[in-house]
């Protein structure tokens, strides 16, 4: 055979090598991501899993180690739910409940003027209202709860509805006014012209053109709100009664039979209880909700 | 932005969020931007008010009170003492750790009383802000990078992080209390005896670890929306120009990243630095694992007055730190949010 066809069969066995090599750096690659996403999947989700395995655990297992449901029951949602030990988780839920749908509307219905204000008009001292807005989401709670501790003691307030929900909108009202201004500004407002110029009144653009564009977003920053004051603990851990205690304190002072002997199953039932309502609503509007999540920080 | 001026919108009624003007150019303009003022005023105003009502008068009123004398029994004497002016006592007493003394004027505060705290505390609170929110940073850093890429089952990946985000406080400290307990799974799982709460670097690493499986999914997922504001064709390019993986990570995507991850970090270092559920509950702030903010509700009921001076200090800790951030370190919130980057979409 002669050398050119030699060298052409090395060359085609050089390209193939080199083919292999970097399919093999894409397949290690590939096989590094999954591992990745495998670890981020268990350290997410592990923790999770273990309070709703527990929850469904016989309390004489509480420390039972296996991955698995074992020694499945019901009780423990029973007991979380029993009064007899000074817990008070099925008011708890209510008054959550209560609190946050009315923080919710209050700063969503005040919000939504300065929403729209900042996202589509031109005004002197934009930049100080909206510094403003942001400096109070990230004020310290224990700043407010002094003044306000002493307030309603004066005014006997204490342990009243009134008293948890005036506070929260402190900190949830600057929440739903920028992350409605970031919707707002990403909205395609030229179609409220374009329906005024085909003949539509102001209302009827309104209605028509604006409200359905402006729903999703208005309803993502619903639940954002309500999420956050879900959660509230430090104002309602000092300033609420046993009558109206929210259940983020309800779980947090949640006591046993044993007095020295935490309840943990319980507690982890009450645990699911309150999240997983949370976790379906975050799964369905997963979208939505890292938009509004993240748009004051990159949009 | 704004309703542009021209025949087409004439029959806008002025009650619209742009009105229209049909003076010449140069002052309508200006008029424009009056009008808008004007209407701008009326919507935010309900807004302004209502966090005068519930931030600024809270805040005044601890400012007010931070200078008063608390009220109470002299524990000298036993007798009641009014309260009254106060001068920066309140802040001197806590700064450098003074108490009433039963002889009047003050003493060193003895250990383990509220008043011998504070600087601990301080020192606590830094702590945790600095390791969690570096820890945070890295680890969301780390998702954000995985969740950018293309491969099957990313949509997965990308809801599980919203799980422990969606998990309330209060929930996931009594669920890492029960990983961390005696018996718990944590100690099995690594074959340990540790008293997780018991002591003080199980207690604080207990309360770090914690907080960050519950907010690193904040970071990771401001720092991917950073991440995706980046074009792919500059990455492309930069391959072409022969630059290695670790050489477009330094030179592309970390510049490029920079202001959505200095707005994530200082939202992270501010919310951190006011952290009080997850160590009041998982550690109930004992083995040094006490805030500033639980300090100050331990305070409360001991003396309204004193706990507002400790309650403005820390506020005014947040807001030095914020300060630094944004002036200095170029965290630029406000633009960010105003949308200076519109153009860039």
């Amino acid at each position: 055979m002669t050398a050119a066809t030699s060298a052409a069969t090395e060359l085609r066995a050089e390209q193939d090598r080199g083919r292999k090599a970097a399919q093999n750096r894409e397949k290690w690659a590939q096989s590094r991501t999954y591992i990745s996403a495998a670890v981020i999947l268990f350290w997410c989700l592990a923790p999770a899993y273990w309070m709703v395995v527990t929850a469904f655990r016989d309390v004489g297992y509480t420390y039972d180690t296996s991955i698995l449901p074992t020694h499945v029951t019901l009780d423990n949602f029973k007991t979380a739910f029993d009064t007899s030990f000074g817990n008070h988780f099925g008011q708890a839920l209510l008054n959550s409940l209560f609190i946050g749908t009315v923080v919710t509307l209050v700063s969503l219905v005040i919000g939504v003027f300065a929403a729209y204000a900042l996202a589509r008009l031109n005004f002197k001292f934009k930049y100080l209202v909206l510094g403003f807005i942001l400096g109070a989401s990230m004020f310290p709670g224990v700043a407010l709860i002094t003044p306000l501790f002493q307030l309603f003691t004066n005014i006997g307030w204490m342990g009243t509805y009134q008293a948890l929900i005036i506070p929260n909108i402190s900190f949830v009202l600057p929440l739903t006014v920028y992350t409605m201004t970031s919707f707002f500004r990403e909205m395609p407002w030229e179609l409220e012209e374009s329906a005024r110029v085909d003949g539509c009144t102001q209302g009827q653009a309104f209605r028509k053109v604006i409200m359905p564009l402006a729903a999703p977003a208005i309803f993502t920053t619903a639940i954002l709100a309500f999420i956050s004051s879900w959660n509230e603990f430090l104002i309602a851990s000092q300033l609420s009664s046993d009558a109206t205690q929210p259940v983020t304190v309800a779980i947090a002072s949640f006591a046993g039979a044993q007095p020295n002997q935490i309840p943990y199953t319980a507690i982890m039932a009450a645990g699911t209880i309150v999240t997983i309502p949370l976790v379906i609503l975050v799964l369905v509007f997963q979208r939505k909700i890292v938009a509004g999540l993240t748009a004051g920080a990159v949009k | 932005m704004a309703t542009e001026v021209g025949p087409t919108s004439v029959k806008a009624p002025a009650s619209g969020g742009a009105p229209i003007h049909h003076a010449p150019k140069g002052v309508g303009e200006d008029n424009r931007i009056a009008t808008q003022g004007r209407w701008a005023a009326w919507l935010l105003a309900p807004t302004i008010l209502a966090l005068s009502v519930v931030i600024v008068y809270p805040i005044i009123t601890a400012i007010v009170m931070s200078f008063q004398k608390d009220a109470g029994l002299d524990p000298a004497t036993g007798l009641f003492v009014e309260g009254g002016p106060a001068g920066f006592s309140n802040y001197y007493n806590w700064i450098f750790q003074q108490c009433p003394a039963p002889s009047g004027g003050t003493v060193d505060c003895p250990p383990g009383t509220l008043g011998a705290q504070f600087w601990s505390a301080t020192g606590t609170t830094f702590f945790f802000t600095i390791v969690t929110v570096a820890l945070e940073t890295v680890l969301g850093f780390w998702m954000a990078v995985i969740m950018a890429r293309a491969f099957k089952g990313r949509s997965l990946v990308r809801a599980a992080v919203l799980v422990p985000w969606a998990i309330p406080t209060a929930v996931t400290a009594k669920l890492w209390l029960f990983i961390f307990a005696f018996e718990g799974i944590g100690n099995k799982l690594f074959n340990t005896t540790v008293l997780w709460t018991g002591s003080e670097w199980p207690a604080r690493w207990a309360v770090i670890i914690a907080d960050v499986w519950k907010t690193t999914p904040f970071m990771a997922l401001l720092i991917l929306a950073g991440l995706q504001m980046i074009p792919a064709e500059v990455y492309e390019a930069a391959k072409v120009d022969g630059a290695s993986a670790w050489q477009r990570f330094r030179m592309i995507t970390l510049p490029l990243v920079k202001p959505a991850l200095m707005v994530a970090i200082l939202f992270r270092t501010l919310d951190a630095l006011r952290m009080f559920d997850l160590p009041y509950i998982l550690t109930g702030g004992a083995n040094n694992t006490t805030t500033l903010s639980i300090l100050v509700i331990n305070q409360i009921r001991q003396g309204f007055n004193a706990a507002a001076a400790l309650s403005t200090i820390t506020f005014i800790i947040i807001f030095l730190v914020a300060f630094i951030f944004v002036r200095f370190l170029g965290a630029n919130v406000v633009e960010q949010q105003t949308g200076a980057g519109k153009g860039k979409k």
